[in-house]
């Protein structure tokens, strides 16, 4: 038995296939950070902690004994509770289409943004330093102005060029300048966002937990996600009108070449 | 050339699904070059060209055992009826019939798609910038 406990969930294998279908549609447009960053593993729930390869003295060690402890960045357990309606699961066993899981939705897209906020701006409670916290590159002002993005774009991509950064670049962009970006047209009416993926010549991703834009090398190496359990639907509990579910994983991340990213602050 | 190994169109894949191919393919190609170099080693006379080619067989041993073990992390059913087979005596066949059926049971009693585990099955996006 796994310790998601799903078969403790009065809930059928159509159901589950249901959930975690919807659930998959929702979470991946918005698990920015996957799309960027190097993936390692899924290594299991049991995996606690990432290999730093590094040691710490110990001060107090027996006498005539050198004492050193490793240094390893602990996984950090990330959920997202939700419930959904029995009747509702009830109805999606009849074959109903429009089965109501707003809640389940909101976690998705909850836990999500959680994961993107941790790899770009940190975690600290949890040992995450982000990326835009550990560029050593100054950061670049994005501004309100949208018709300017190429030009702060273009700067960031020389900054990382001149650094010895090889590409390809991409950039991961809040919600609030994706869609100002989404709504510009240049001069010529050529769509805004077309030009900053050319300038980058990499993706360009709607990035909801991203304050501004982030823009790095994707070209691997520099930037380290290590999952433990990936994202996956646990059952909590469950009475006569709802189940009470949980989306859950757990992951470190870290940053190995702290140039290869620019902030664009908002 | 570089898409024969999706037997689905590429763009309508998951950036997983693509990487899961690319793996598949690599984990056929070092078994090829295995059944390769044990042919050819059962007719080569020259000791020194056999020892190069023994050697040579060896990183495909090595290559194919990478490849299986990513692709059996990332598919935990595999996983479970691997371990009902792989580095057992007896009966092989019989093994994973038994195997086989422990684990799509399994499953299918907690209510998991059987080609799944229980995660979304996510894992990395990278090249899948939608």
């Amino acid at each position: 038995m796994s310790h998601l406990l799903r078969e403790h969930a009065p809930i059928t294998q159509e159901g589950w296939s249901r959930l975690d279908s919807e659930a998959r549609e929702r979470v991946v447009p918005a698990l920015a950070a996957r799309k960027l960053v190097d993936f390692g593993g899924p290594h299991g729930w049991a995996h606690s902690a990432t290999n730093l390869g590094r040691t710490e003295g110990v001060s107090d060690a027996p006498e005539g004994i050198e004492g050193n402890v490793r240094r390893v960045l602990p996984l950090v357990e990330a959920r997202a509770p939700f419930a959904v309606a029995r009747s509702e699961l009830a109805d999606a066993d009849r074959g109903a289409e429009d089965v109501d899981l707003d809640e389940l939705d909101t976690a998705a897209v909850r836990i999500a943004t959680a994961e993107n906020a941790a790899v770009f701006h940190g975690w600290s409670a949890a040992g995450i330093t982000g990326i835009a916290e550990a560029s050593t590159q100054d950061a670049i002002p994005l501004g309100e102005d949208c018709e300017r993005y190429p030009r702060h774009v273009a700067m960031a991509v020389d900054a990382l060029r001149a650094a010895g950064i090889e590409g390809p670049y991409g950039m991961a962009l809040g919600p609030e300048a994706h869609t100002n970006g989404l709504e510009t047209s240049q001069h010529g009416g050529y769509p805004l966002l077309e030009h900053l993926r050319e300038i980058l010549g990499g993706p360009l991703v709607w990035a909801p937990g991203v304050q501004g834009a982030v823009v790095l090398s994707v070209g691997g190496g520099h930037f380290l996600f290590e999952s433990g359990q990936d994202l996956s639907i646990g059952y909590e509990s469950h009475d006569a009108q709802s189940v009470q579910l949980y989306l859950e994983e757990s992951f470190s991340f870290r940053v190995a070449t702290p140039e290869a990213a620019v902030a664009l602050t908002p | 050339m570089g898409t024969e190994q999706y037997h689905e169109p590429p763009s309508e894949l998951p950036a997983a699904t693509r990487t899961f191919a690319r793996l598949c393919t690599s984990l056929t190609e070092e078994a090829e070059a295995i059944g390769w170099y044990e042919q050819r080693l059962a007719i080569e006379p020259d000791r020194d060209a056999r020892a190069i080619m023994r050697d040579a067989q060896g990183e495909e041993f090595k290559h194919f055992s990478m490849d299986l073990e990513f692709l059996l992390r990332r598919t935990p059913l595999w996983r479970e009826i691997a371990e009902g087979i792989l580095f057992t005596e007896g009966d092989i066949v019989e093994h994973g019939e038994e195997a086989e059926e422990e684990a799509v049971e399994d499953e299918a009693s907690r209510g998991v798609p059987v080609t799944g585990s229980e995660s979304l099955g996510i894992g990395g996006l990278k090249g899948d910038s939608a």
